[in-house]
């Protein structure tokens, strides 16, 4: 026998030799399992990061198994660490060069709201630039609350409907971020 | 420059510039790049691999700890401390606590030195196994960074016995520590020294001998002692050069002369000798752990803090039973206890160089102006004229090798 | 080596123009004139007996209430001998202006152009005086005493929740 183990099949109509899904579903489904993250590390949150990609916790085990550099290809934006204003416009391109569908998480304080840096100097937190899908908190988060981020937000994937990136509610939200959609 | 571009390629023909051949190209590197470990920006001019000029800009996580300092008090100010070099946080911390009691000119007994000691020598071990780790992985060798990082996170298993939490640990108060270390903590201390020298050992074998390792990395980014001194590098850095600066020996804080310990220099200063000093002072350090224990045995138990009623918190139990206790915790807590006007400057042997907390107290409740004097800092200013004449991958480790922290580079 | 012997050397070779601070906390602390300063720390550095060759830290601090405003404040090593000298140099505001060091050390370059940054003190010679951590837009040197620490801009931050 052999210790993989399948992701779980999304509910959907079984029979002799079919089994019928929603096309929302199948994609969901590979999608939330082979997420691509590109880290944004700039800090200590980034430090429990590498113990996530490390050994003792694995992120790879959730089919994030190839951190991209490359915005273009990555799907999940880890935001990791403090950014400074200085630092802003950065992100906010590393974000805009991300092809869709693309996620984001805040790990820890100061990505979610600046933490302890209540100072010039700091953003207070990046949703203040770009649109967040899930915050992990913690100062830093511990590589278990890390991980538990990435689940929320393979919910969230899974979840997600194809024609969502296409909504008048999706490109207002963008709008309000000044990005501009093409589309 | 010239002559120093030439002390820097020895064995490499000297640039021209006014060749008509050369086309040169300039590349951005950074601030978000995966080879740099951190947020740095370098803009260098390269022809082909090889690097002609660059400029560094730092500042990227720049968070304002020294105007925040001006507005918190001493105890609040430890965990900024955590946040300058996020891998070897308790150094910071026990480097400020000092500081705090060289000001109020605090005795701690010797159990509590003993065991800030033991806390600081893991903590530098924890910050030599990333930047070694890190060295290793930027020339190619993955493989190591593994083996070691799972002993780094033993480490931060004994630091959250200790303490409660793993990174940015804020351990310790003025005057001692919070409580005192628990029986698992000091089986995780004795477990730690038996189980890390293999695998240290382990370590060392990839690469000490290593013929690709020895051929990326020896002759890289030679500093003569002069230089290095010139640009008041301090530290790993420093010492292999061939300068014996540590200030563990120099400057003995926390019973540092009563420990028996080498400190290892190099002869080139090349990334090859930085990492060998690197990895002799983990060895050092577990010797120092093991002397610490010893030390520990023989000093009466259960004492954690000095009796300094007007600076340490009292247990919280007291404070809502006892009318003493409570009296002390709201002057603390208020800042109304009598503290000196003065200035000092206290400095420790952080894991990358010489980590200085210049404190100017007026008597008020927080700093007058606290200035860190960050190792990181002071070391990387010489990254991008000594990167000229460099080839663009040897400038990359060299970068690792210099171990720069973002967060205490851009304070 | 004592600090009398310092000081007598050091007053020796410039004459009434060294004066040390009394009663310092830990280290000996000479203040020095704004005119002799590269003189003093050449002399500091450059000494067979002093050998003061490691810079540890160039920094400022504002004074808003005395006349000299402004205080550049010089961490100097001597590694032979185990010494370490503070030296002060007061500054008048609102515009401070004190020579560079970087003709001394070149690691000075970066601790003075962080010092420009924060309190504005601008360091004659210096070949490349520019912001080091704070965005270059900015127009105000924010370590001094009257900027505010939090961001004054922000809107998202009610006093009322805050009890102010």
């Amino acid at each position: 026998m052999s210790d993989i183990k399948l992701a779980e099949a999304p509910p959907g109509v079984e029979g002799a030799g079919f089994f019928a899904t929603s096309l929302d579903k199948a994609i969901g489904l590979a999608r939330a399992n082979s997420l691509w993250p590109l880290p944004f590390a700039t800090s200590c949150c980034g430090i429990e990061f590498m113990a996530t990609m490390g050994s003792t916790y694995d992120l790879a085990r959730f089919g994030a198994e190839r951190p991209s550099f490359s915005p273009r290809q990555a799907d999940m934006l880890l935001v990791m660490g403090t950014i400074a204003k200085k630092m802003a416009p950065v992100l906010r391109q590393v974000y805009v060069q991300m092809a869709e569908p693309r996620w984001v998480i805040a790990v820890g304080a100061c990505a979610s709201s600046g933490g302890i840096f209540d100072t010039y100097s700091v953003l207070q937190g990046i949703d203040e630039i770009i649109p967040v899908d899930v915050y992990v908190p913690g100062c830093p988060p511990r590589p278990e609350a890390i991980l538990d981020g990435v689940l929320r937000l393979q919910d969230i994937v899974k979840n997600e409907t194809l024609n969502r990136r296409n909504t008048p509610e999706y490109k207002a939200l963008l709008e309000k971020y000044g990005i501009h959609t093409n589309k | 420059m010239s002559e120093f571009i030439s002390k820097m390629t020895s064995n490499q023909p000297v640039f021209d510039d006014n060749d008509p051949q050369d086309e040169l190209i300039t590349l951005n590197i950074g601030p978000t790049h995966p080879a740099t470990h951190g947020v740095f920006q370098n803009v260098v001019q390269i022809d082909g691999e090889r690097i002609v000029s660059g400029v560094s800009t730092i500042g990227y996580i720049h968070r304002a700890f020294e105007k925040i300092a001006e507005h918190r008090p001493f105890y609040q100010i430890t965990p900024l401390t955590d946040r300058l070099n996020y891998c070897s946080a308790p150094i910071n911390n026990m480097g400020w606590h000092m500081t705090v009691e060289k000001l109020l000119k605090i005795e701690i007994p010797k159990r509590v030195q003993y065991m800030r000691v033991i806390v600081m020598e893991l903590a530098r071990i924890a910050d030599h196994i990333i930047c070694n780790g890190i060295l290793g992985v930027d020339t190619g060798a993955f493989s190591g960074f593994l083996y070691v990082m799972q002993e780094r996170e033993f480490i931060y298993e004994i630091f959250e016995e200790i303490c409660g939490a793993r990174l940015t640990t804020n351990i310790g108060r003025i005057g001692g520590f919070e409580r005192d270390f628990n029986a698992v903590a000091f089986e995780k201390i004795r477990e730690f020294l038996k189980r890390y020298p293999p695998v240290l050992r382990e370590f060392e074998e990839m690469f000490v001998r290593n013929r690709i390792f020895i051929e990326r990395t020896s002759g890289v980014a030679a500093v003569m002692p002069e230089q290095a001194l010139d640009y008041g590098w301090s530290g790993p850095i420093l010492r292999a050069t061939g300068v014996d600066y540590d200030l563990r020996v120099q400057n003995p804080y926390c019973s540092y002369e009563e420990f028996d310990f080498e400190v290892p220099v190099g002869t080139t200063g090349d990334v090859y000798d930085r990492f060998m000093v690197r990895n002799e002072e983990m060895w050092q350090s577990l010797r120092i752990i093991e002397q610490a224990l010893e030390k520990i045995e023989k000093e009466p138990k259960g004492v954690f803090h000095a009796e300094v009623p007007d600076f340490y918190l009292p247990p919280k139990e007291q404070v809502y039973t006892n009318m003493e206790a409570l009296i002390y915790h709201f002057k603390i807590v208020m800042g109304e206890v009598d503290t000196p006007k003065a200035e000092v400057y206290h400095a420790v042997e952080g894991a990358n160089g010489e980590l200085g907390f210049y404190l100017i107290h007026d008597g008020g409740r927080s700093p007058y102006r606290l200035h860190f004097r960050r190792p990181s800092f002071v070391n990387y200013q010489m990254f991008a004229p000594m990167s000229a004449g460099m080839l663009l991958s040897d400038a990359i480790i060299n970068m690792s090798s210099l171990n720069v922290i973002a967060g205490e580079l851009d304070a | 080596m004592e600090n009398s012997f310092l000081l007598d050397k050091l007053q020796g070779n410039f004459p009434s123009k060294i004066v040390e601070i009394p009663d310092a906390h830990d280290l000996m602390t000479i203040l020095v004139d704004l005119d002799d300063i590269i003189d003093v720390l050449r002399f500091l550095k450059s000494d067979n007996e002093l050998q003061f060759v490691h810079l540890t830290d160039i920094t400022a601090v504002h004074y808003p209430h005395l006349e000299k405003e402004y205080a550049v404040v010089y961490h100097i090593h001597s590694l032979i001998h185990n010494i370490r000298i503070r030296v002060k140099v007061f500054l008048y505001g609102p515009n401070p202006e004190i020579p560079t060091a970087t003709v001394v050390w070149k690691g000075a370059n970066w601790m003075e152009r962080e010092t420009y940054d924060f309190f504005g003190v601008n360091f004659i010679g210096h070949p490349d005086l520019r912001r080091i951590l704070n965005v270059d837009d900015m127009d105000v040197f924010p370590m001094r005493k009257e900027y505010p620490l939090e961001d004054p801009n922000r809107v998202d931050k009610k006093d009322l929740y805050f009890g102010r």
